[in-house]
Formats: structure tokens, sequence, C-alpha cells
């Protein structure tokens, strides 16, 4: 149980110093309600004496399950920030420690805001205005269907899109490397140029290790042919009492091999360290006022990418209240600001009007930092199928998003950030299937072209609900997301044969136009521990 | 040769007037007397009937509870004929004044005339005390039956839905019954609300395709449908495995007991066959209720999804009524060979309930399969019967 970091809890009383060391609020990824007040208010009890103070407490922490909350908060913290580095580090190396990243994540950024205040002055709208009284009754009246509402959008356009996003990363390079104009063996054929760690399949076997031929999955070994007696029963019922014993980590090891339906709610809640306080619903209504007083440009870039995309989805159009409910609060939420501390990106500024550069004057715009782009909205949409309660629901794709989301359109060296994922992608495919990527290149199909708008939307609207669900149940129980350019080259993988006799880019584009009834587990599978490499 | 025919051609082959006899070579897609179910007055009708017999043989099935609803056969909201049962329904709306009630003309299809009412004086017409009624012959055609609202239907994204599931019946006596298994969960593209000044927006209410189309919002792609797959995932994921299976048993066991109830008045010609549309309302406490049954589902379709659903429903249809693509011979003891079921699952077959050992490996799979198997036995609580009769 090393990895899960057991080891590195402290016994009950550092427990306790470490809990009222967080900060409750602003420079957290924790979202307030945080359990210091009420554990101060336990710590009163008469059972607890002067004497035995230091036993009497551990005792009490582990009959009243303090013990285990004060475990998965520590395990929360120890999965989302990055591990200590040299001390002498600045902070910015806790955001991103190479520098021409960081410098290219700026530029970026710069274009992004100039992109939307450009939007912004043409359409003569401001950035943010408070709405008049009559506006915001109807607001609140018509809060449970937004989705009915038309406002017209055509003058607004997505900010950016997948593809703008992609030519920023294929434009990337390392002023330190070189690896001069000749080809060879070594050269990358692919469309990133930098040269980032990856692992390859030995690696990825090793580190996906449950995913193995002799390990029960659920998504294969659960399917009709399959008796429930040999793993589908056994392991809903370790997941029951998973459940029972409320452990993050060992919830997060259970992941692995996948969640029963019934139980996935539950999971993700636990892995995400998600427990519906009172002062969490309260916050959530805080935010909907904010939303009711408050109008901001970006609400109509939410509208818009909810229209185009949530909305035509077979599965999610039901959702699509839902959407506006959880995406207008998060662009006010400035908890969300926290992760910028080991986000690459920083939330744009903006400047009150007439006031431009004075520092005092400078707020975050939008309030949480995030910009969306097109396809947003679909990193909340398959949650929709898990959370009917809209406080819980937001909480869920907030920490989902803090957690995971947000590498998926920052330009980083993180592991599990775009351009490692694009990069993985790639070497896999030219190590493995060297070929059908050959053949792809010649052709003006580079398949990254493809597969680059399923990574950046983690595979949301692409797969079909049930696939998605159990693919993100592994994100979660490796708490990373390599997964998802594994699965981008098993998919090619299978679509092998089709795509060696296509002509043209538009021809493979066509080839893998639909996965929905593609089956992740055994893809996932049959690339990574039964492919002969 | 198959012969599909609408049931206007039906009530022509079968009528006595014409003397039009089948031969042994040609197979039909309705049964002569399909009105027996597919009428809204006959099938509430023949329900009752049942209901009554069964209560007459001391029937487990027939229990009731202590207000003495049945327990088991409770799945049709409380109906009555109009006119002819005018007077029984006033004394059942004073009962709960506050309620709603849904009016449908007999004959009618795709929500066509269907009024809401909570008022008696919206529907005096029908009374038939009435000086101005003009409903004293008796053209059936006129009909209307009158059925408590359920005004709290299950929302889903707040809101309406109904179930369309697809049922075929290759003969009635023994009963064989074959569930499709991608049935559709059709949405209303309006927020649902259960407030009195919305009863006349056919939008809320009203889960027609053929109604919702019209609406502003209705979007072509996805027609405002769900797979029943999808139900089920969002059902287990939200509410529970155990709730959600028990919900889709009680589906399974309504529509069977719909066509017991009208297996002894069909005439189970040999020649027939017919596939029918299951329209299901799911109420917030999870109880499934038998809205109406269709003899002629729509096979138009609205989306690409829909036109690939249809054709293959047709396919495997016609597969189970004429195996092996042969001339049919409507002799044959019916019995399809299991592949050729297509998405079809057999729903009930009397011989093998009958039968010792019934089939029972296939199992009934989260988010892959629906129906149960063949001469299943209850396995929620009702594990009193193990024949059904």
């Amino acid at each position: 149980m090393e990895s899960c970091g057991r080891s590195a809890t402290p016994p009950g009383l550092e427990g306790v110093a470490l809990c009222r060391r967080c900060p409750v609020g602003s420079n957290s990824a924790i979202p307030p309600g945080h359990h210091s007040q009420d554990l101060q208010a336990s710590l009163q009890r008469p059972e607890i004496k002067l004497e035995s103070l230091k036993e009497d407490i551990k005792e009490y922490f582990k009959i009243s399950g303090w013990e285990k909350k004060l475990q998965n908060a520590v395990y929360s913290e120890l999965s989302v920030f990055p591990s200590p580095s040299h001390p002498a580090a600045p902070p910015e190396h806790l955001k991103e420690p190479l520098v021409y990243m960081r410098k290219a994540q700026g530029s970026w950024e710069k274009r992004i805001l100039k992109s939307l205040n450009s939007m912004c002055t043409e359409l003569s709208i401001p950035l943010a205005r408070k709405r008049p009284v009559g506006e915001q009754k109807e607001l609140l009246n018509k809060w449970n269907e937004m989705g009915t509402d038309e406002p017209d959008l055509s003058l607004f356009r997505p900010v950016y899109a997948p593809k703008d996003f992609l030519e920023v990363l294929i434009n990337l390079r390392n002023p330190n490397y070189e690896n001069g104009d000749s080809l060879s063996f070594r050269t990358h054929l692919g469309l990133i140029q930098v040269p980032l760690k990856v692992k390859d399949i030995p690696e990825l076997k090793e580190f996906f290790v449950e995913l193995g031929l002799t390990t029960g999955q659920l998504g294969i070994d659960d399917s009709t042919q399959v008796p429930p007696e040999l793993f589908e029963n056994e392991h809903v019922r370790i997941g029951q009492k998973v459940l029972a014993e409320q452990d993050s980590a060992a919830a997060q090891q259970y992941i692995r091999q996948g969640s029963p339906t019934a139980l996935r709610a539950e999971l993700w809640a636990l892995i995400l360290n998600i427990s519906s306080q009172p002062e969490d619903i309260l916050y959530y209504e805080q935010l909907k006022t904010n939303v009711i007083q408050h109008d901001l440009l970006v609400d109509s870039l939410i509208y818009k990418d909810v229209k185009l995309t949530a909305s035509n989805d077979d599965y999610y159009f039901v959702f699509e209240d839902y959407l506006y409910q959880v995406l207008l609060c998060f662009s006010r939420d400035t908890s969300v600001l926290g992760h910028f501390a080991y986000n690459s990106a920083s939330p744009p500024k903006s400047y009150i009007r007439g006031k431009l550069g004075l520092e005092e004057y400078a707020v975050f715009y939008p309030p949480n930092g995030v910009i969306p782009f097109h396809g947003f909205s679909m990193y909340v949409a398959p949650l929709c199928f898990l959370y009917h309660e809209p406080s819980k629901l937001y909480q869920i794709f907030r920490e989902m998003y803090v957690r995971f989301f947000f590498r998926l359109h920052s330009i980083s060296s993180h592991p599990s950030g775009i351009v490692s994922l694009c990069l993985l992608f790639e070497t896999l495919l030219q190590t493995y299937l060297p070929q059908l990527f050959y053949h792809l290149r010649e052709i003006g199909a580079q398949p990254l072209r493809i597969s680059f708008k399923w990574m950046v939307r983690a595979f949301s609207g692409y797969l079909a609900t049930d696939q998605l669900l159990l693919l993100w149940d592994r994100i979660l129980g490796y708490n990373s997301l390599e997964i998802l350019a594994v699965l981008a080259a098993a998919v090619f993988a299978f679509r092998a044969v089709n795509l060696m006799e296509v002509t043209s880019l538009a021809a493979a584009e066509a080839v893998l136009a639909d996965l929905s009834t593609l089956k992740v587990m055994p893809l996932l599978q049959i690339f990574l521990f039964a492919t002969v490499t | 040769m198959i012969n599909w025919m609408s049931v206007q051609t039906i009530r022509n082959v079968f009528s006595v007037e014409t003397g039009y006899r089948l031969s042994d070579d040609q197979i039909v897609n309705h049964f002569p007397n399909h009105y027996e179910l597919t009428r809204k007055d006959l099938m509430v009708k023949n329900i009752k009937r049942y209901r009554k017999e069964l209560e007459k043989e001391g029937s487990p099935l027939a229990e009731k509870d202590e207000n003495g609803k049945y327990l088991y056969l409770d799945f049709v909201p409380v109906t009555y004929m109009l006119p002819a049962d005018y007077n029984l329904f006033v004394e059942e709306f004073r009962k709960s004044p506050s309620s709603t009630w849904i009016m449908k003309p007999c004959g009618k299809a795709q929500g066509k005339g269907i009024f809401l009412i909570n008022k008696l004086s919206q529907i005096k017409k029908w009374s038939r005390d009435s000086k101005t009624s003009s409903f004293v012959s008796q053209s059936t055609k006129e009909a209307y039956v009158i059925s408590l609202y359920i005004n709290n239907p299950l929302l889903i994204g707040g809101r309406k839905f109904d179930l369309r599931l697809y049922v075929l019946v290759s003969t009635y006596r023994p009963l064989r019954c074959y569930m499709y298994k991608l049935g559709f969960c059709r949405f209303c593209t309006v927020k649902y609300t259960p407030s009195t000044s919305e009863l006349d927006n056919m939008f809320v209410h009203l889960t027609n395709v053929a109604i919702q189309k019209h609406g502003e919002d209705y979007n072509h792609i996805h027609g405002g449908k769900w797979t029943v797959n999808n139900l089920r995932l969002y059902l287990e994921s939200t509410r529970g495995k155990e709730v959600t299976s028990k919900l889709f048993d009680e589906i399974h066991w309504i529509i069977v007991q719909s066509l017991k109830a009208v297996a002894p008045v069909m005439n189970n010609d040999k020649h027939c066959f017919e596939c029918y549309g299951y329209d299901i309302i799911i109420d917030d406490k999870l109880k499934p209720w038998l809205i109406e049954v269709n003899a002629s589902p729509s096979l138009t379709s609205s989306t690409a999804n829909d036109r690939i659903l249809k054709y293959n429903l047709i396919n495997d249809t016609l597969n189970i009524a004429v195996p092996n693509g042969e001339i049919p011979d409507c002799k044959w003891n019916k019995s399809p060979p299991k592949e050729v079921l297509g998405n079809y699952e057999i729903l009930y077959d009397e011989e093998l309930a009958q039968g010792d050992g019934a089939d029972r490996e296939l199992r009934s799979r989260p988010g892959q399969s629906l129906g149960p198997k063949g001469g299943r036995s209850r396995d929620s609580g009702r594990t009193v019967l193990t024949t059904w009769k």
C-alpha cells in the first residue's frame, strides 16, 4: 500500500495539527466547509482527560470515524499536490519547472485574452455587469430551465477550439534541444517535437498492472457470457465493504478494476473526498446568487458551448439545464483559483474600466480564472448520469476539474499534461504500429490530428456513456490521465486494417468518426497485454 | 408469403362478409381481433375481467392490500368508459376533486384528441343525462376513456418521458412473446410541471413524437429519445441496482399479464403474428403503469438512429415470424431457434413455463440486455408462483 500514501499518514495528534494548517478557502484547492471547526468542538468532550491526552484523542478518533476522515483528507492532499520539491525552488516551479513551457503557456494565455477582449469590444458587451432587478427575478424563476432561454448567440464565437490549441503545441520547441536535421531511427515522426519522458509499453504494463489479463475487470468480466460468480459478485461485495469503511485510498485501489454502476457515485465521491456538508450546499447557493446578480460575458460562451455540444448529444441532451447550473456557478467560484498553484496556467487579469495597469484595480476574469473553450461543457455532462443533486454534482465536477481536467488544456511537462499525452500517443503508435503511422503520415493524416480532440475531452461525447464511465473509473483509480493516450492508440490499433486502406485525411477521419460501439476495457487490455511487440 | 397489412386491411381480410381465406403459406402481421388489446377501452375491460376471474378462482395473483388495491395486478391507472360509466366516474372524481384526469378517444392514435381536465364541467358533454349529448348512438368511434392522470411521473433532467417497448407475439395459446431489447424513452421538450396553468400545454404532458416534433425545441439529431439502456444506467447509478432491477421486472410482468388477459378472447389464428408498441410510464416511486398498447407502432423514423432501430426491428420480427427466410407454413410450431432472435429476447413462453427445467442460462445484465429469460420464475418476493397459469 506504499503507493497509496498510507505510510505517510501521520498518527493521531499530528493529524490534528496538519488539519489546522490547511487553510480554509482562498489559497487551497480544498473548498471551504472544512472539518476543523467540528474537530475542535469534538476535542472538548469530557472523555478526553489532560493526563492521557494523546492516547485519549487517538482512541476517540478511531471510534468516532474522525481518523478515517483525516486519513482521507490527507490522502486527498497527497493526490492533488505535487511531491515536495527542492526548498530553493521558486513557486513557479510548482506550476511548471521548465522555462520554455512556462513561456509558451504565457503567450497562449495572452492570445486567448486578446481574443476575448476583442470580442468584447466588437460586440460592445462588458466583461461583467450587474443585472437589473427585473432581470434577476426572471433568471431566478427560470433557474431550472435555462435551456429554454434563447438569447441571440450568433455573434459569439468560442474563444478557441481544440484544434487551435493543437497548433500551439505543434510549434512548441525546447531551445536547449537540438535534434539535428538528419533523419534517423530516433526521429520522432509525429507532430509533437519536444523531448519529454513518456512511458513505453513495459512501463505501462507495470503501471496499469491491475488491467492485466489475469485480473478481473468490470467492462470485460461482467459481460453476459461470464457467470457472475466468477468475478462480478465478489467485486460488488468488496465495493460495498470499501464504502462501508469510507476509506479513500482503498476505494482508489478498488476502482482500478472498475466500479459497479450502483456504487459508482459514492465511490467517486469517496475518492475525491467529497461529502455534502451543509456548508457546501450553502456555498453553492451563494454561487447561484452571484450568477443571479451579475452577468458575465463568459456566460454567453457557456450557453453557446452547451447548445453546440451537449444539447445535440444522444446521451446528454436531457441534462442541458444542469449544465448551465453547474458551469455558470463554476465561473464565479474563486476557490478554484487555488489550483493555479500547481497549474502551469495563470488566471487572466482584467482591470476595472479606466484603471488599466493599476494593481489595486485588478481582478481575475472570470472570477475562477478559467476561460471555457469549445467542448468544455462535455466535462460535466457524463457526471449528470451519477449525480442529480445540483450542489453535489457541482462539487464533484469542480474537484474533477482541479485534479484532472485542467491538465488537458494547459501547456506543461507534467506526465498527465496534454503535451505528454500527445507525445505518449504518438510514441506508442510509432513504436508499435510503425507501418500504420508511416502510412497515415504519408497521406497527410497525422494521427494526432484525429485523436487530439478525443484526449482533450477525455473521450466525453465520443464513447458510449457506460464505457466512458468505466474509463473515468481508471483515471480516478490511477490518478493519471495517461490512460487516455493509451486508449487513443488502442483505437487506432483496432481500426488499423481499415486505416491502412485510406488515402486521405478525410477518409481516415471517417473510419474513426464513430467510437460509440467500442468497448474500452477489451481494447486497452489487448493493446497493453495481448499484442505481440 | 408474408402479407404486411394495415389494420384496415386486416379488418377486411378477416371480415365474415368478404369470405377471404388465407392459405397455408400466407401469414399476416396482425391478429384479427387485436383491438381487444389495442383499443384503450377494450384493453381496460379485458384486464378488469381478467382480474375478477383470478379473484374468483382465489389465485394468489389477485391478492389485494388493506385498501382494496391489487398487489400484483394494479398496473393500469383507474379508467372509465365514457359515456357509459359517467356516473361511476363522477363518484370517483368527487373522492379526490383536486386530481387531474386525462381524456382519450378510444380509436385514435398519435396523441390526437387527448386533453386533460380537472373540473367536471370540462366533460359535461359526455354526461349521459345531458340534453346536449350527442353520444346516444352506439358509434364506438366517438367513445372516450378517462383515466386518472399520473401527475407524479418520474422526471429526468426535469422532463417527463415514457417508454416505448416493442413486443412480438407469435401465438396467444400457448402464449409466446418476445421483447425487443432496444426500446426507447421519449422525452418532452419542455420541463414538466403539474401546475394547472399548463394543463393545456401538450408539449409538457404528451410524449408522442408526433406532437413533440412540432415543439420549438425539438431536436432532429437525437429526437428527444434515449435508449432503454441509458435509462437503466441512469437509474442504477442514481437509485441503485435492486430497485432498478425490480422496476424492469415489473415492466416485464405487466406486459405478460396484459397479454394473458386478452389471450382467452383473442382469435389465435395460426396465420398471424403481431408486433405491439407498448407505452409505459414510470412514476416517481418507480412504479410502472401501462398506458396503452399500439397495434401499428410507428415504423417511420425521426432520426438516423431511429431508422436503424426500426429497420432492425422489422428485420428481427420477420426472422422470428418466418425463420430461415423460407416460405412460411402456418402449421409450424412457431418455436424459432435461438440464433434468429436478433435483438429480441424471449419474454414469456407458456409451453416452456409449463414444462420442467425451463431455460435459464440467459441473465439479465445491466446496460446490456433487458428482458428476463424464457419461463422465468419471479424472484422479487413473489416466489409464491413457480408456474404461471
